[in-house]
């Protein structure tokens, strides 16, 4: 069995693999064992090719950014995910993922949700090919992003709330989980991170991979360079920093950071950094870093952003971090927000909450003068507004 | 001998598991429990590790893990709590739970203190059957605890000669595409299945199990197999009024009743 990066049973190194219950086995084998043939397939490449030129906008924009580059002294681009269709790279990985699940003749597809970026991404895709979607979403996050609940099912997409445990994302996933458990024959699971059993860490990668790949042609036509200092990206699951690396993991003239949520600070209960303070162990399916207590319980997340607010990350995050091919390190809430008020007022751009944070390595982290640094604006502010609305007090600083 | 397998020796019909979650409904139940199902007839236990994310169970047992934690239930508290276990019964008993408290236990220490409590067997239902050979098969067979493995309506005849190979005690039959608890009756697709996996002629006895909640559903996976596991409907059980005592006594008994 061929993979793009992890090994044949799914490993990176001594994280990923497939934990999952017998009765979620039959439903992941299936698509193990075709997905990395089926990706290949020529008419699968010309068919999500399409997609992402025409429906999605790609390529997405490079841009150099001469204000924050003055500002910080070096020479910083923005990657634009935030320009895509639906407003993040979410999207790249749910028209692979409906191609994949049209190809296996799947008719009804199931999702889960934290902020609800993932689940319009998923319900936008299952308009476009007419299946039915349902979207589940914790019981908390359906009262804080009410605007997404909207737009999904304005798309036709039903939102089921998970109540669950703390009914926010891992429970929305354990409900989505129990779902396929109880649909096996008809149903597709588009997960929205690389987390999950073998293959989703694997396939999600791939589909992010044309951000990095994408990158690459860019930087050299703009800086005569396809490698840069730096790139940086936000990692809650890690889908976006997954992409963004891709290309370049391996590559040693390019340091990969990636920026978990601190929240309140690493130090404190409330923080999302599963890398800096989980342990090992199992969460949906995969093995990884998580945020659990001494008797293995899954620990609560808290991020002022809600896409970061995973007690878990991908299993490719886990190994890049223990192999010490990407470096992790962790934003504050308070440094994510100076950071998008920064990148507002000196770009013109609204960063994403969750992008926001890897905006802020550039306060965190010292770089040379010349480096080339680029960061990945994995989605737009426009979902945040209400949390930016309610730090409006900054906006002193910036006056 | 292994309590599992001398169960099986001994009866080879109309066996009766029963499944409760530790540290419900209160946190020092888990020993009255299971001692009041020993007297009431009860042929083998399960005993439920709660867990923060039981992702193959339906919302009662999900509750019920829930109310559990709540009330202060760990590994640790579990395994202080069924220390005098054999001082005081023989009946076959197994933990079942989900992976991630064992691993961050370690398999060996949690191992050991199955067998030092007299465990008998294992059910670990994201431990897949290959990570299992691979990595963990030895170690449970020093200490002569058994690994039961669950099959499901879509696990391959071939799967099915596999997880027999690997399997010690008695194979769980999940009797539907479901989480825990749930359906009315069986459909003529489940009672095709049961006939499908009795005619395997399995080398390891079968024990069916998830949605046997009354005993007329009991008596007709008893046709297909050793026994049924009833899990969901006992929790029902317990959450309603009365002494623990009652409460199990009446409900096995309800079981064991020839209709």
């Amino acid at each position: 069995m061929k993979n793009f990066i992890s090994d044949s049973k799914g490993y990176y190194g001594e994280y990923g693999g497939a934990y999952i219950p017998e009765m979620l086995r039959h439903n992941v084998k299936e698509l193990g064992d075709i997905y990395f043939d089926l990706i290949n397939s020529d008419g699968f490449q010309k068919e999500y090719r399409n997609l992402l030129k025409n429906y999605a906008g790609r390529p997405s924009p490079l841009y150099f950014a001469p204000r924050l580059s003055e500002y910080y002294k070096a020479n910083i681009y923005l990657k634009r995910e935030d320009l895509n269709h639906t407003g993040s790279h979410k999207i790249n990985n749910t028209l692979g993922q409906i191609l994949l699940a049209k190809y296996m003749g799947k008719k009804r597809i199931i999702a889960e949700t934290g902020a609800g970026q993932h689940g319009v991404a998923t319900a936008t895709v299952c308009a476009l090919f007419g299946l039915e979607c349902i979207v589940y979403m914790g019981e908390v996050d359906i009262e804080r992003q009410q605007p997404n609940v909207k737009r999904m099912e304005m798309l036709g997409a039903k939102v089921v709330p998970a109540k669950s445990g703390s009914r926010t994302l891992k429970d929305a996933t354990n409900e989505a989980l129990r779902d396929w458990i109880a649909n096996p024959e008809d149903t597709f699971y588009i997960i929205g991170s690389v987390v999950g059993p073998h293959p989703y860490p694997d396939l999600v990668a791939y589909f992010q991979s044309i951000i990095s790949s994408e990158l690459k042609e860019q930087l050299v036509e703009q800086n005569g360079d396809e490698n840069p200092d730096y790139i940086i990206a936000c990692v809650g699951g890690g889908s976006n920093a997954a992409g963004i690396f891709y290309h370049y993991i391996d590559n040693h003239k390019v340091k990969l950071i990636g920026v978990e949520a601190a929240g309140k600070g690493v130090n404190t209960d409330l923080n999302a950094a599963s890398i800096k303070n989980g342990h090992r162990g199992v969460i949906h399916g995969s093995m990884t870093y998580l945020m659990q207590d001494d008797d293995g319980q899954i620990i609560e997340p808290y991020s002022i952003s809600a896409g970061l607010d995973y007690p878990g990350v991908g299993p490719l995050h886990a190994w890049l971090n223990d192999s010490g091919k990407a470096k992790y390190i962790e934003a504050t809430d308070q440094q994510a927000l100076d950071a998008a008020y920064r990148c507002a007022r000196l770009e013109g751009i609204i960063p994403a909450l969750e992008s926001a944070h890897a905006i802020a390595a550039l306060d965190i982290m010292s770089f040379n003068t010349n480096d080339v640094i680029v960061i990945n604006i994995s989605g737009r502010g426009d979902k945040d507004m209400a949390a930016y609305i309610d730090s409006l007090k900054y906006l002193n600083n910036y006056e | 001998m292994n309590r599992i397998d001398s169960l099986f020796q001994n009866k080879k019909a109309q066996i009766l598991s029963v499944y409760f979650t530790a540290g419900y409904p209160e946190l020092e139940d888990t020993m009255k429990i299971i001692e009041t199902l020993d007297k009431s007839g009860a042929d083998m236990i399960e005993i439920g590790m709660p867990f923060s994310d039981p992702v193959a169970d339906g919302p009662v047992i999900q509750e019920s893990s829930k109310i559990a934690l709540g009330n202060g239930m760990n590994l640790d508290l579990l395994f202080k709590q069924i220390k005098t276990l054999r001082q005081k019964t023989q009946i076959p008993v197994i933990l079942m739970g989900y992976i991630n408290p064992v691993f961050r236990m370690g398999m060996e220490i949690f191992l050991n203190k199955c067998q030092h409590a007299g465990i008998d067997g294992l059910i670990l239902p994201d431990l897949p059957a290959e990570e299992y050979e691979e990595h963990f098969k030895s170690l449970f067979e020093e200490r002569g605890i058994n690994n039961i493995l669950l099959i499901t309506p879509q696990t391959s005849d071939t799967r099915i000669l596999e997880i027999d190979n690997l399997s010690r005690g008695f194979i769980y039959v999940v009797s539907n595409y479901a989480t825990t608890g749930g359906q009315s009756d069986f459909s003529s697709n489940q009672l095709s299945y049961f006939r499908r996996i009795k005619n395997l002629n399995l080398k390891n006895p079968l024990m069916i199990g998830f949605g046997i909640s009354d005993k007329k559903k009991f008596n007709t996976v008893c046709e297909y197999a050793a026994g049924g596991i009833v899990g969901t409907s006992f929790i029902q059980a317990l959450n309603e009024q009365g002494k623990i005592e009652k409460k199990v006594g009446e409900f096995v008994q309800k079981f064991k009743e020839v209709l």
